[in-house]
């Protein structure tokens, strides 16, 4: 958790001053001062509008969020963008009802239109060969063609206040009204008080839906009754979002926390949080311009959250990940240059100071270059001191430590998988190269347990003890003070 | 406001109207009188030039789209469709601040990196994370369209298109009143769009014509076609290339939304009516024909966006597809099982 929030300040950080960057032609020609007013207006929250757009941004944040969480794991992401569509019509009669933009006649004519979208889809579905997306499609882009012919006819009566009416395409969060977020603040706590008591039933139908539906829960009613919150959540998101981009605010805030952990409550957690954010990014990036709609600017501030966790999530993150391969490769990389170094010393029975480059490159079949490279390698993490021009390698205790470990792993499990596994001995080097840079110390435990304690390998080449390395003396010859490790006195 | 309609004794439904519509009067006024001269005749008579072309343009969209719209839903990939169609704004608005001009060729250009980003976008996210797919949809889309609607309303000066035509399009301006012709010596082929639009829909059948194999096999059987030496990826990017191409060429006239009806539609409804790919396309070229027309006529009737009115017929169509249609229609379908109980029930009685 920790770790996410800092990165997703960092994230943060990052979205404010590249977002700054992109408008910065605009703002040029908005005058410089102007700018720093509207900032300074927004962040002081004198302006009962940005009280407003504030709060109602944070609040469908949260609203959007915690929905667009079921919506993500249960597949359905494309089924948001369909409903969110399909509410246009109902948000053109709503309005030509009072011929105003009251909250509430939008909200139910608005509500009733996504539902019907919705159960549209899944009739066709079911009475036809059409497959879902080609539904899906069909009802998001008709109903909207509905809902654009009555905008358009509603545009040009004579009569009434039509102003507003075109902010729910990409929306504007300075539109904004008290009863719209009185509105707003309903349906967040509804859903969240939905969510809270509900959550067991919609967790259980949403991963495992036979198992809920053995259990004897009305899954088709908990479905719709998800959609219906979903409708509520579009609905309010409309007047800031805007139609056409409401359903990234329910998909990329939740698939970005999607990423981020395995656990549905923390999801909804992260999800709401995300949303919040990019909800206020956008509210106060379109408060800059004049003309800025709201919509864009938090999709982009979600966007960039999801970028965040696509790439640097700790555990699934992009370039998390290639970076603990590259790590671990390296360090695959360093314990197979250790082992060769031991194998060269045993073969002189640990007598002689250190060993050349030349030796180690023979020793693994590389050129000299490569072996200089690994050398270097090898200092840079203290398990090794190089001598004579770099030509000479001289192992630390800690390197000598991990060299033994690693060859004693090795022979271990060739021991093991002979006899145990009754595989012949000549076969079992190849795993044991793979498995030797795996093995944890209580794994080496049983196995020596396991193994009775046995001193040499199948090969007939002796095991390196704990004891042996933790003295950093050489298993075989211990008489000879050389050898090996640790640079010339 | 109060309800204006005069109610008289006797009229409960006006008074209950009244009561549950408060502002009846303007819901009335939404609606003009029908008028069969001013809507069917018309336009063909008195604004024949610019109902012409509107009407040109709507069914060359409507086909192209239809047609490529076909292997879109078989394979089920509408949705990438719907992906697509909103991802070239971007691509449109970069291409303009790039080219300073609204060149078609700049458009064109934008449109298919704008296609190939989404692709490849949603592809990276669904693959390289465990976000599935229908969510690498979604929020590949909607950002691309966000960076485009934020780059418009910043240089709106600069970039020749406003918010609203981007959703729904502006297809009364093809006419040549308002658009630069194409001529050949004295001859007036048309107005730049619709031309443009001609070429790319001519386009588009030869192209099916052409690769009709490779699309067949490789829309069903992606295995037969590999074994036959299609390379199915490369028919996939060249797919969604096309598509991009398309729906740039259609954006100017019908926006990025309205488009998704026009892909989808044509080849919804024929689907429901046949079963044979040959007369599914051919049937939704029909259906583009028609719903142009028809929606020509409503859009002149309601006075609305004619777009939209396009696309409105378009699914009147097709649902009267789904409850009429031959086969699959649900009152055939209804009809027969009644049908088919009745002479089990005779058969059963006969024993």
């Amino acid at each position: 958790m920790s770790r996410a929030a800092k990165t997703f300040s960092l994230l943060l950080a990052l979205a404010a001053l590249s977002v700054a960057t992109a408008s910065a032609e605009r703002i040029g020609d908005i005058t410089e001062n102007s700018l720093r007013d509207q900032a300074l207006r927004f962040f002081t929250f004198q302006d009962p509008t940005v009280r407003y757009a504030l709060a109602g941004s944070i609040l469908l944040g949260i609203t959007c969020g915690l929905l667009g969480s079921f919506i993500v794991v249960r597949k359905m992401a494309l089924v948001g963008d369909a409903l969110s569509h399909a509410v246009l019509p109902g948000v053109a009669l709503g309005f030509l009802w009072h011929m105003n933009k009251d909250p509430i006649a939008i909200f139910i004519g608005a509500t009733l239109a996504g539902l019907l979208g919705t159960v549209t889809v899944s009739v066709i579905k079911q009475t036809t060969r059409l497959k879902e997306d080609t539904a899906l499609g069909m009802v998001l882009a008709t109903f909207f063609a509905v809902g654009i012919c009555l905008m358009t006819m509603i545009q040009r009566l004579p009569s009434g206040n039509k102003g507003g009416l075109d902010k729910f395409l990409f929306g504007q969060a300075a539109a904004i009204g008290p009863e719209d977020l009185r509105l707003m603040a309903v349906v967040t706590g509804l859903v969240i008080v939905v969510i809270f008591v509900f959550y067991k039933e919609f967790l259980v139908t949403s991963f495992d839906e036979d198992f809920a539906r053995a259990t004897g829960l009305p899954v088709r009613v908990i479905h719709y009754g998800l959609m219906l919150l979903l409708a509520f959540a579009v609905v309010i998101a409309l007047q800031a979002v805007g139609v056409v981009l409401v359903s990234a605010m329910l998909i990329t805030p939740a698939a970005a926390a999607y990423l981020l952990t395995d656990r549905m409550s923390r999801m909804l957690l992260l999800a709401a949080v995300f949303g919040m954010l990019a909800g206020a990014t956008g509210a106060f990036f379109s408060f800059l311009g004049p003309s800025l709609p709201t919509g864009p600017f938090m999709v982009l501030g979600a966007t960039l959250v999801f970028t965040g966790a696509f790439l640097f999530g700790p555990r699934h993150g992009v370039v998390t990940r290639w970076w603990r391969q590259r790590s671990r490769a390296q360090r695959v990389q360093r314990e197979n240059t250790l082992k060769s170094v031991y194998h060269v010393l045993e073969d002189r029975e640990f007598k002689g100071e250190g060993v050349s480059l030349r030796e180690l490159a023979e020793r693994r079949r590389e050129t000299v270059e490569d072996a200089r490279h690994q050398a270097g390698q090898l200092r840079r993490h203290a398990l090794a001191t190089l001598h004579e021009e770099g030509n000479l390698i001289f192992l630390t205790p800690s390197g000598w430590q991990q060299a033994c470990a690693i060859v004693r792993n090795h022979r271990l499990w060739e021991l093991y998988l002979t006899n145990a596994a009754q595989i012949a001995a000549d076969h079992v080097h190849d795993d044991a190269e793979k498995i030797e840079h795996v093995l944890g110390e209580e794994v080496v435990r049983e196995l020596e347990r396991r193994l009775d304690y046995a001193t040499t390998d199948p090969h007939g080449r002796p095991i390196p003890s704990w004891a042996d390395f933790r003295k950093g003396a050489a298993p075989a010859s211990r008489a000879d003070d050389s050898v090996g490790y640790g640079g010339p006195i | 406001m109060q309800c204006p309609v005069r109610t008289r004794y006797g009229y409960w439904a006006l008074d209950v109207g009244c009561w549950m519509f408060p502002n009846l009067h303007a819901m009335t006024q939404l609606i003009p009188d029908f008028n069969f001269e001013r809507v069917f005749i018309h336009p063909w008579t008195q604004n024949a030039d610019t109902t012409f072309w509107i009407f040109l343009m709507g069914f060359l969209v409507a086909t192209a789209c239809g047609l490529v719209g076909n292997y879109l839903i078989l394979r089920r990939m509408a949705l990438v469709g719907d992906a697509i169609s909103h991802s070239v704004l971007p691509g449109i608005a970069i291409a303009f601040l790039i080219a300073h001009s609204r060149s078609s060729l700049a458009m064109f250009l934008g449109a298919l990196v704008a296609g190939i980003v989404t692709t490849i976008i949603i592809e990276a996210i669904h693959k390289k994370s465990r976000v599935k797919q229908d969510a690498a949809i979604g929020i590949a889309f909607t950002s691309l369209f966000a960076i485009g609607v934020i780059l418009i309303s910043l240089y709106a000066s600069k970039v020749d298109l406003d918010q609203e035509c981007v959703l729904y399009g502006e297809i009364g301006f093809v006419t040549p009143l308002t658009q630069s012709v194409v001529t050949i010596g004295d001859f007036m082929l048309g107005p730049v769009p619709v031309v443009r639009m001609a070429v790319v829909a001519v386009l588009t059948i030869l192209l099916i014509v052409i690769f009709y194999k490779e699309l067949l096999v490789s829309s069903f059987d992606p295995a037969l076609a590999f074994s036959l030496g299609i390379n199915a990826t490369v028919v996939h990017y060249a797919l969604m290339c096309w598509l991009s191409v398309v729906v740039v060429s259609a954006f100017e006239a019908v926006g990025a939304i309205l488009v998704i009806a026009m892909l989808i539609l044509p080849g919804a409804t024929a689907a429901l009516l046949s079963q044979r790919l040959p007369v599914i396309l051919g049937l939704s070229v029909i259906h583009a024909a028609l719903s142009s027309a028809l929606g020509v006529h409503l859009g002149t009737w309601l006075n609305c966006s004619l777009a939209g009115a396009m696309v409105v017929m378009g699914g009147f169509l097709f649902v009267l597809a789904w409850l009429f249609g031959p086969q699959q229609g649900l009152l055939w379908r209804t009809f027969r099982r009644e049908q088919v109980l009745a002479t089990t029930e005779a058969q059963l009685e006969a024993h």
